[in-house]
C-alpha cells in the first residue's frame, strides 16, 4: 500500500530465491481440484491473492473480508500471498507474468508501478475489466481507473484505495516555536501554496527547540508537493518529461530551498536502519507529509509517550500520494471467481470496513461519501476527524498522467539528489546534474 | 574427489592385471572372451570418466552455459519479458562512456585495496602468533575462525550499528578522542573503511587459518639454525617464515582478489535501502551492484551480462599478471 520509494531497493539479496520461493508456493497452491474456468459451480475451491504490505483484508489483523466472503460463498476459501515489500513484489511478479506462470489468482499492483504493468507485454496477460460483468469505471473516483487503463482502453485493475496527503505536526514543537496549534489555523498558515509551507517552516526555525527540524525529510516533502501537482515525470503519453516539468521544478525548488535552510531532519522515510521511525519517538522534526496510509506509522513510531501531541491539518494543495489496484490473470484457473472477488474487495462496502480499521481511504466514490468514513477517528489523535480530512482532501485531488518510468526517477530524485544534498552537502545544481546523469543511465532518456 | 581417486586406484590396477592373465589362460580368446575383455576395457577406459561426469555435467549445466549464455546476452539488446536483437558491441561502448561504470570499478578497486591488504597482513600475524606454543591454542584457532562462520548479513547489519553516525559506537568512541563527528554512512571514504572493516574482519581468520596451516609444514630446523644464527622473532618471521609460505600467500591474494572483484552483499546491506546504487552519490556501488542495478532494478539484461563480463576479464587479467609474477619469483628462487 505504500508508496514504491519505501521498497524498492530493500533486502534485494534476496529477490531471486524469493521469486523461485513464490514459484514454489505458488505453483503447488493454484493446483487445486478444479480445472473449470466457469463460475457457477459448487466445487470447493481456493483463491489465492498475492499481495504486499498490508492491504487490511485478512482474517487476523484485518478486517476479516476474507471470512466474509468465505461465508457468503461457502465453497470458497482464499488464501493470502502477502510479501511486505511492494519493490520486491514486483520484481517477482514481473517475472511471474514473463514466464506466465506462478500467478496467484488475484495479482494487487502498487500505483508506483501501474503504469508499468499497462505496458503491452504486461498488460495482455491480465484480464480487461472493461469486459467483466458488473464492472463499472464510473463507481471509483475519475482519476482512479485512468491510471490503470492502458493506451488503448483496456482496464486491468480494480482500484482498492488512493493516498490523500494531508500534513502531521506536532502541537507541543509548534507551540514551543510560537506557531499555532489548532488545526485549522495551522493549516490557514499555508493554505493554496507549498512555498507557504516552507515560509512557516523558516518561522519555525526561528524560534525552534534545539535539535528539531521542521520536517522530516527532503523526500518526502518533496513526494507531497509533487503528488499535488498536476504535471509530474510523464506526459500524457506516459513519455519522461520530468526535466521540464513545472511540477518537477517546483517540487524540487521547494525541497532544495528547504534542505539549504536547515529546515529538514536529514532523514530517510522507510530507511533499514529505523533511523527515520527512531526519529518520531526522539523529538526529531515537528511534521510530516501524511497520506491516509501513514497515520498508523505516525502513532506506532512515536509511541504512547507522544499520544496527543500529533494532530493533522489539511495541506496546502491536495495531492493524491500511494494507492494499489487488484488485477487478475488471464491464465488462472478461476478467472471468473477472481474477477467477482477482486470486485467485492474493492465495493464501497468493503473499503468503508478496511478503513475504519486500517485507514486506507476508499477510492470509490460511494465508499468515500459514506457517512462512516467521514465520522471515523483514531486513539492516537484524539479529536482529530481524520476521516474528515481525509475524504476532503480526497475529492480535491488533480489528477496527473503518470509514466512506467516515474518510480525509477521518484527515487533518483529523492535520494541521489535530495539526500545527497541533505547529508553530504552537494549543491543543488550538481545534485541536479547528477540526477539527470544517473535518470540517463537508469532510463536512457 | 574421492570417487575419481578410487576410481583410478582402484579400477585400473585390477584390470591391468586380470586382463592379459584371461586372455593367456584361455588360449585363443573366444567370442566370449573377446567380448568381456573388450568390456574390461570399456570398463578401464570408460568407467572414471562416468565417476566424474556428475560434476561435469553439474559445471556444464550452472557453470559453463551461463557463462557462454551471459555472453551471448550481452551482445544482445534484452529487457525483461521481451525479446533479444542483436546490438554487437554497443553494451561494451556503452559501458565505456558511462560514467557510473567506472566510478563502480574505481570503487570496487579502492575497497578490493582497503580491505584485502590489512587483512592479509592481519592474518599473516595472527597466524604467526599462532604458531607459537601457547595455552589453549585450539581454542584460538577454532575463535579466529569464528567471523567466517556468521553470514554477511548478520556481521553487517551489527557493523551498520556500531557505525551508526548518530549513535554508533565507533563515533561515541571517537568523539571521546575528539575526533570529530564521522558521516560513516554518506561521506565517501568513511563509508569505503567502514564496508571493508566488515570484510576484513570476517575473512582475516580464513585466511590467517590457512597460513597457519603452511607455517606448520616449515621444517623446525630451520628456525632452529635461524635461531643459532642469533636471529630474533622477527627476523624469522621475515627471513625464514615468510618465504617459506611464498606460494600459499600468493594463493591467497589470489581469492582474495576473486572475492574483492565480486564484492556485493556487505556495501548492498551497508547502504540499506541506497544500498544498490552505492549510497547517495555511489561512493561505494561496486561493479557487482552496479551490475545488480542493470539486471533487476532496470531490466536491462544485455548490460547487466556485458558487466558481467567485463568483470571476468578484469579477473582474468589480474589472475594472468599474478601468475606472471609468481612465475618469475619462483625462477627467482631457482637461480
Amino acid at each position: 500500500m505504500r508508496t514504491s520509494g519505501r521498497t524498492r531497493r530493500t533486502a534485494v539479496l534476496a529477490v531471486a530465491g524469493l521469486a523461485a520461493c513464490a514459484t514454489l508456493i505458488t505453483g503447488c497452491g493454484s493446483n487445486s481440484k478444479d480445472d473449470s474456468k466457469g463460475g457457477s459451480s459448487n466445487e470447493k475451491i481456493t483463491l489465492r491473492i498475492g499481495d504486499f504490505g498490508s492491504f487490511g483484508y485478512d482474517d487476523k489483523t484485518g478486517a476479516k473480508l476474507f471470512a466474509e466472503y468465505h461465508k457468503l460463498h461457502p465453497n470458497i476459501t482464499i488464501k493470502e500471498d502477502n510479501v511486505s515489500d511492494s519493490g520486491q513484489y514486483w520484481n517477482s511478479l514481473k517475472l511471474h507474468l514473463t514466464q506466465n506462470s506462478g500467478l496467484d489468482d488475484i495479482q494487487a499492483i502498487e500505483i508506483g508501478f501501474v503504469a508499468n504493468a499497462t505496458q503491452p507485454q504486461y498488460a495482455n496477460k491480465f484480464v480487461d475489466f472493461t469486459t467483466v460483468k458488473g464492472f463499472d469505471a464510473g463507481n471509483w473516483l475519475d482519476y482512479k481507473e485512468k491510471e490503470a487503463t492502458t493506451s488503448d482502453g483496456k482496464i486491468i485493475g480494480v482500484g482498492t484505495d488512493v493516498g490523500p496527503t494531508a500534513i502531521c505536526y506536532r502541537k507541543d514543537l509548534f507551540k514551543a516555536a510560537g506557531l499555532p496549534t489548532d488545526r485549522d489555523a495551522v493549516a490557514a498558515l499555508w493554505a493554496g501554496d507549498w512555498q507557504k509551507f516552507v515560509d512557516v517552516g523558516k518561522q519555525f526555525k526561528a524560534k525552534s527547540p534545539k535539535g528539531v527540524a521542521f520536517t522530516d525529510s527532503a523526500g518526502g516533502l518533496f513526494n507531497a508537493v509533487l503528488s499535488s501537482q498536476t504535471t509530474q515525470y510523464s506526459d500524457q503519453s506516459g513519455k519522461l518529461i520530468y526535466d521540464s516539468s513545472p511540477g518537477v521544478q517546483t517540487a524540487w525548488n521547494l525541497s532544495a530551498e528547504a534542505v539549504q535552510d536547515g529546515l529538514t531532519a536529514k532523514l530517510q522515510q522507510f530507511d533499514q536502519n529505523n533511523t527515520w521511525s527512531a526519529a518520531f519517538k526522539t523529538n526529531k522534526f515537528a511534521t510530516v507529509a501524511c497520506p491516509s496510509w501513514m497515520i498508523g506509522q505516525v502513532a506506532a513510531d512515536s509511541g504512547t509517550a507522544n499520544k496527543g501531541n500529533w494532530d493533522i491539518a489539511q495541506p496546502p494543495q491536495a495531492g493524491n500520494w500511494g494507492g494499489s489496484f487488484l488485477s487478475v490473470p488471464k491464465s488462472g484457473k478461476h478467472v471468473a471467481e477472481a474477477e467477482a472477488l477482486a470486485q467485492w474487495l474493492t465495493a464501497p462496502a468493503q473499503q468503508v470496513k478496511v478503513f475504519q480499521k486500517f485507514g486506507n481511504i476508499p477510492s470509490t466514490k460511494a465508499g468515500l461519501d459514506d457517512p462512516a468514513v467521514e465520522n471515523t477517528t483514531n486513539d492516537f489523535f484524539p479529536g482529530t476527524p481524520i476521516g474528515k480530512i481525509f475524504a476532503t482532501t480526497a475529492h480535491n485531488i488533480q489528477p496527473a498522467p503518470i509514466g512506467p518510468n516515474d518510480g525509477t526517477v521518484k527515487d533518483i530524485i529523492t535520494q541521489n539528489g535530495l539526500l545527497d544534498m541533505e547529508q553530504r552537502g552537494t549543491s543543488k545544481a550538481s545534485a541536479w546534474s547528477k540526477v539527470q546523469a544517473a535518470v540517463k543511465d537508469q532510463v536512457g532518456s | 574427489m574421492a570417487t575419481s581417486v578410487r576410481a583410478t586406484s582402484d579400477g585400473s590396477p585390477r584390470s591391468s592385471r586380470t586382463d592379459p592373465s584371461k586372455s593367456r589362460k584361455s588360449g585363443a580368446p573366444g567370442p566370449p572372451g573377446g567380448w568381456r575383455a573388450k568390456a574390461f576395457r570399456l570398463d578401464t577406459k570408460a568407467s572414471p570418466y562416468a565417476y566424474i561426469a556428475p560434476f561435469f555435467l553439474c559445471f556444464a549445466a550452472f557453470g559453463l552455459f551461463p557463462l557462454i549464455y551471459t555472453g551471448w546476452l550481452s551482445f544482445h539488446e534484452v529487457q525483461l519479458g521481451t525479446h533479444a536483437t542483436w546490438v554487437g558491441f554497443d553494451n561494451y561502448t556503452a559501458l565505456w562512456d558511462n560514467s557510473f561504470f567506472w566510478t563502480a570499478l574505481r570503487n570496487t578497486f579502492t575497497l578490493g585495496v582497503i580491505s584485502t591488504v590489512p587483512q592479509l597482513m592481519m592474518a599473516l600475524g595472527l597466524a604467526h602468533l599462532l604458531n607459537y606454543q601457547l595455552r589453549a591454542r585450539g581454542f584460538f584457532r577454532v575463535a579466529i575462525l569464528a567471523p567466517y562462520a556468521t553470514s554477511i548479513a548478520a556481521a553487517t547489519l551489527v557493523f551498520i550499528q556500531l557505525f551508526n553516525p548518530d549513535y554508533g559506537m565507533i563515533n561515541q568512541f571517537l568523539g571521546h578522542v575528539g575526533a570529530g563527528h564521522v558521516q560513516w554512512n554518506s561521506s565517501k571514504w568513511p563509508a569505503q573503511i567502514a564496508i571493508s572493516a566488515i570484510v576484513t574482519w570476517r575473512w582475516t581468520g580464513y585466511n590467517a587459518l590457512i597460513y597457519l596451516a603452511a607455517m606448520q609444514a616449515v621444517p623446525a630446523d630451520l628456525y632452529e639454525a635461524a635461531a643459532l644464527d642469533g636471529a630474533s622473532r622477527w627476523r624469522q618471521f621475515v627471513s625464514v617464515t615468510i618465504p617459506s609460505i611464498r606460494p600459499t600467500i600468493f594463493f591467497t591474494i589470489i581469492v582474495s582478489t576473486i572475492g574483492a572483484t565480486q564484492l556485493f552483499g556487505e556495501p548492498l546491506m551497508f547502504g540499506g535501502s541506497v544500498g544498490v546504487s552505492g549510497g547517495t552519490d555511489h561512493q561505494y556501488q561496486t561493479l557487482s551492484l552496479y551490475m545488480y542495478d542493470k539486471g533487476w532494478q532496470i531490466g536491462e539484461l544485455g548490460q547487466a551480462s556485458a558487466v558481467a563480463w567485463v568483470m571476468l576479464l578484469i579477473l582474468l587479467l589480474i589472475g594472468a599478471v599474478q601468475l606472471l609474477v609468481l612465475r618469475n619469483n619462483r625462477r627467482k628462487l631457482g637461480s
